[in-house]
C-alpha cells in the first residue's frame, strides 16, 4: 500500500521523486505542489493525522539549504509517511502554510519559523514561539554558533524611565565552549579571581 | 424535576448574553508562575467578567535549545538531556530515544532488553499519571489525593534509583541496549509494588470518581470532538479521552508491546472528566504489561554484542584488554557509529507520543534532530477549548491536558 501512494504522488505531480529513508515511505515534492500533495494523501489516502512539520538546515554551502518535512501517520492504515520539500529560495526560505488542512500544522509552523526562520504563506498568525518577540536570529540555523549571541534583554520601556540597559546574565561563552586565545576561565568566572582565602591561605577573619 | 443547573451552563449563557449587558473585557496574564499551570507556562487571556473569551499560551520559558545541542553532541552524549524533557517519566524519554537510534542504525536489541525497557516504560507511565492525578486533584481541591499518588511515586523512585542510580535523572539507555542490566531481585520487588499498588489505586480513583465536587468541576468541562482532538494533533490519553482509540503500542508496535495482552482505554465525550478515567484505567493497565513482562523475563543478553562501534565492550573487557579498550575509547571520543539516513521513530509516553527525526550524515552526532513533543501539541488546543469558559475552568481544562513543560519548550 506505501509503495503505491509513492508510485501515484509521482506519477500525478511531476518533479516529485521517491526519498531516501531510513524506516517510512518518503516522497519529496516541487514547492509549489506540496499543499496539493498533501491534501490529497489526507483525502484520498487516509493520512489524517500531521504529526510533526520541521525543517532541516543542509548548511551554508548547499545548493538547497532548507528542506521543510511533515510526517503523517494514518489510523487507518497505521502507518507513517514522510513528504518533504526543498525551499526554492536559500536567503528568503518560504512554504505554503498546512494550517488550512491541519490546525495542528499552526504552532509546528511557528516554530518552524522560530528556530529556522522559513516564512511559512498564508499562516494565519506567524509569530515567533519559543524565543521571544523581537529575537533577531534564527539559532537552529548552521550559521548560528552554539554558544549564541548575545541579544539586549532589556525591555526598551523600562531601559527609556530607568536608563539600564544591562544583560542580565552574561554568556560567558555558553555552554560546553572554550575557545583556544579567547576568554579563560578566570576571566569567564569573575568569582574565580578572589584569592583573599583558598586550600593555601586561611579564609581571613572579619 | 428540574434539571441541576451546571457551570457550563452558565457560561454559555453569559457567553450569549446581550450587547447591554457586555462589561469591559480585560486581559489576564496567567503565569508563568502559577500553580495551575504546572510549570512555567503563560496564558495570556482575554476575559469578560468570568468568561475567558480569547487565550493566547506563551511558551518558552524553559525553552534550553535541546535540539541545537543534540547537533553538537554524540548520541549517548544527548541521552542525559532526554531525562529533561518531560522531567515526569525520563526513563520513557531514554527508551524512545535509544530506539529512534537503533532504528537509524538497524539494530535489534535481544529481547531481555526489549522486556526491561517495556517494565520500565510502564513504570514511568504509572509514576506520571500519578503525579498528574494527585496535581490535578490539587488543581480542582481535592488535597488528599495528592499525599497518596506521592507515597506510590515514592516507592516507584526507590526502585528507579536502585535500577538507574538516580531517582529522577535516571539517563539508563544507551544506544543498543541500556546502562546495565536489572539488579538481583528488582523484578520480584516490581511485583510486590504491583500488587500492594493496586489496591490504593483503586481507593484514590474511589475518592474522585463519585466525587460529587471532582464530577461539577470535570463533567463536560473542556469538551474535545473526536475531529478536534485530531486536527490539532493531540496524542496520549487527551487523544483517547476523546474516543480516538489510538495507542502507538498497538498502532506501530515497538520494543515488543505486540506480546503482551492489554486494552488501550477510550473515552467517549471528551471532557476532562473522560481524560481522568482514561489515566486511571491506564495505570491498571500498566500493571497489567509490568506483571506479563516479569512472568515471561527472557534471560540472555541485555545489550547487543555484535555492534562493535556502537555499543561498548563489558568494563572488565576494557579495563584487561588492548582491542577492547580502543574500541571503548573511540566509542567515546568519537560517539557511535550511526549511518547516513532519515528515520523519525514515535513512543507512546505517558504524555502522548514522543517523536524524533533524526537526519545523519554517517558518524557519531546527528545533522538535525527533532523532537516532536506531546506537551507541544496538547497545549495547541488551548486557544480553541479555552474559549467560552470561565477562569476556574481553564485551571481545570490545564490539569486535565496534563503537560510537561520541559517537555514542550525543549
Amino acid at each position: 500500500m506505501a509503495t503505491d501512494i509513492i508510485a501515484t504522488i509521482i506519477a500525478r505531480f511531476p518533479g516529485a521523486a521517491a526519498r531516501a529513508s531510513g524506516d517510512h515511505p518518503a516522497v519529496s515534492v516541487p514547492a509549489a505542489a506540496a499543499p496539493a500533495v498533501l491534501q490529497a494523501v489526507r483525502e484520498e489516502f487516509g493520512y489524517d493525522f500531521l504529526v510533526d512539520v520541521t525543517a532541516v538546515d543542509w548548511g551554508l554551502e548547499a545548493a538547497v539549504r532548507f528542506t521543510v518535512v511533515w510526517h503523517l501517520f494514518s489510523t487507518v492504515a497505521h502507518g507513517y509517511l514522510r513528504v518533504t520539500a526543498d525551499c526554492t529560495d536559500n536567503a528568503a526560505p518560504a512554504m505554503a502554510s498546512a494550517v488550512p488542512l491541519w490546525p495542528t500544522a499552526n504552532w509546528h509552523e511557528r516554530e518552524t519559523f522560530d528556530l529556522l526562520g522559513i516564512t511559512f504563506t498564508g499562516h494565519p498568525d506567524l509569530r515567533r514561539i519559543l524565543m521571544w518577540e523581537g529575537y533577531p536570529y534564527h539559532p537552529l540555523r548552521k550559521d548560528f554558533p552554539l554558544a549564541g549571541i548575545e541579544v539586549p534583554l532589556h525591555d526598551p520601556e523600562i531601559a527609556a524611565e530607568t536608563g539600564i540597559t544591562l544583560i542580565a546574565a552574561p554568556m560567558a561563552g555558553g555552554p560546553f565552549v572554550a575557545s583556544p586565545g579567547e576568554m579563560n576561565l578566570t576571566e569567564a568566572e569573575p568569582r574565580a579571581k578572589d584569592e583573599s582565602w583558598n586550600e593555601a591561605s586561611a579564609k581571613p577573619t572579619a | 424535576m428540574p434539571a441541576e443547573f451546571t457551570f457550563p451552563d452558565n457560561a454559555a449563557k453569559a457567553a450569549d448574553a446581550a450587547p447591554e449587558f457586555e462589561t469591559e473585557k480585560m486581559s489576564l496574564s496567567m503565569g508563568p508562575s502559577h500553580p495551575s499551570t504546572h510549570g512555567v507556562l503563560r496564558l495570556q487571556l482575554e476575559i469578560d467578567g468570568e468568561i475567558v473569551t480569547k487565550c493566547d499560551p506563551v511558551l518558552g520559558y524553559l525553552h534550553r535549545g535541546d535540539e541545537k545541542i543534540a547537533e553538537n553532541m554524540t548520541y549517548n552524549q544527548f541521552v542525559p538531556y532526554t531525562d529533561r524533557l518531560d522531567y515526569i517519566a525520563p526513563l520513557a524519554n531514554n527508551v524512545a530515544y535509544a530506539i529512534a537510534v537503533e532504528r537509524l542504525a538497524k539494530l535489534e536489541v535481544p529481547p531481555r532488553c526489549q522486556a526491561i525497557r517495556v517494565i520500565i516504560c510502564e513504570l514511568a507511565r504509572i509514576s506520571s499519571h500519578l503525579l498528574g492525578l494527585g496535581a490535578y486533584g490539587i488543581d480542582v481541591g481535592a488535597w488528599s489525593i495528592f499525599l497518596y499518588t506521592f507515597t506510590e511515586r515514592e516507592k516507584l523512585y526507590k526502585l528507579f534509583e536502585e535500577l538507574t542510580g538516580a531517582r529522577f535523572t535516571t539517563s539508563y539507555t544507551r544506544i543498543g541496549g541500556l546502562a546495565r542490566d536489572v539488579p538481583a531481585g528488582w523484578n520480584d520487588r516490581v511485583l510486590a509494588f504491583c500488587d500492594q499498588f493496586l489496591p490504593i489505586l483503586d481507593e484514590v480513583l474511589a475518592l474522585l470518581t463519585r466525587n460529587k465536587i471532582f464530577m461539577d468541576r470535570t463533567v463536560d468541562i473542556g469538551v474535545i470532538s473526536k475531529a478536534d482532538a485530531i486536527a490539532y494533533g493531540l496524542t496520549g490519553p487527551n487523544l483517547r479521552g476523546s474516543g480516538v482509540p489510538f495507542d502507538l503500542r498497538k498502532d506501530a508496535p515497538y520494543s515488543g508491546y505486540e506480546k503482551y495482552e492489554f486494552d488501550v482505554p477510550v473515552g467517549t465525550k471528551g471532557d476532562c472528566y473522560d481524560r481522568y478515567l482514561c489515566r486511571g484505567e491506564e495505570m491498571k493497565q500498566s500493571v497489567r504489561i509490568v506483571r506479563q513482562a516479569i512472568a515471561s523475563f527472557p534471560g540472555g543478553d541485555w545489550y547487543v554484542k555484535d555492534a562493535r562501534r556502537i555499543f561498548a565492550p563489558p568494563k572488565e573487557k576494557i579495563l584487561t584488554s588492548m582491542e577492547e579498550l580502543i574500541n571503548n575509547f573511540m566509542i567515546v571520543t568519537e560517539g557511535p557509529q550511526i549511518p547516513a539516513g532519515e528515520v523519525y521513530f514515535e513512543a507512546e509516553n505517558p504524555k502522548g507520543t514522543l517523536g524524533f527525526f533524526i537526519v545523519s550524515k554517517g558518524g557519531g552526532v546527528p545533522w538535525r534532530m527533532k523532537i516532536r513533543s506531546p506537551s507541544f501539541c496538547n497545549l495547541s488546543i488551548l486557544p480553541k477549548v479555552c474559549v467560552g469558559t470561565f477562569v476556574s475552568d481553564v485551571v481545570s481544562i490545564l490539569g486535565s491536558l496534563d503537560f510537561v513543560m520541559g517537555e514542550a519548550d525543549r
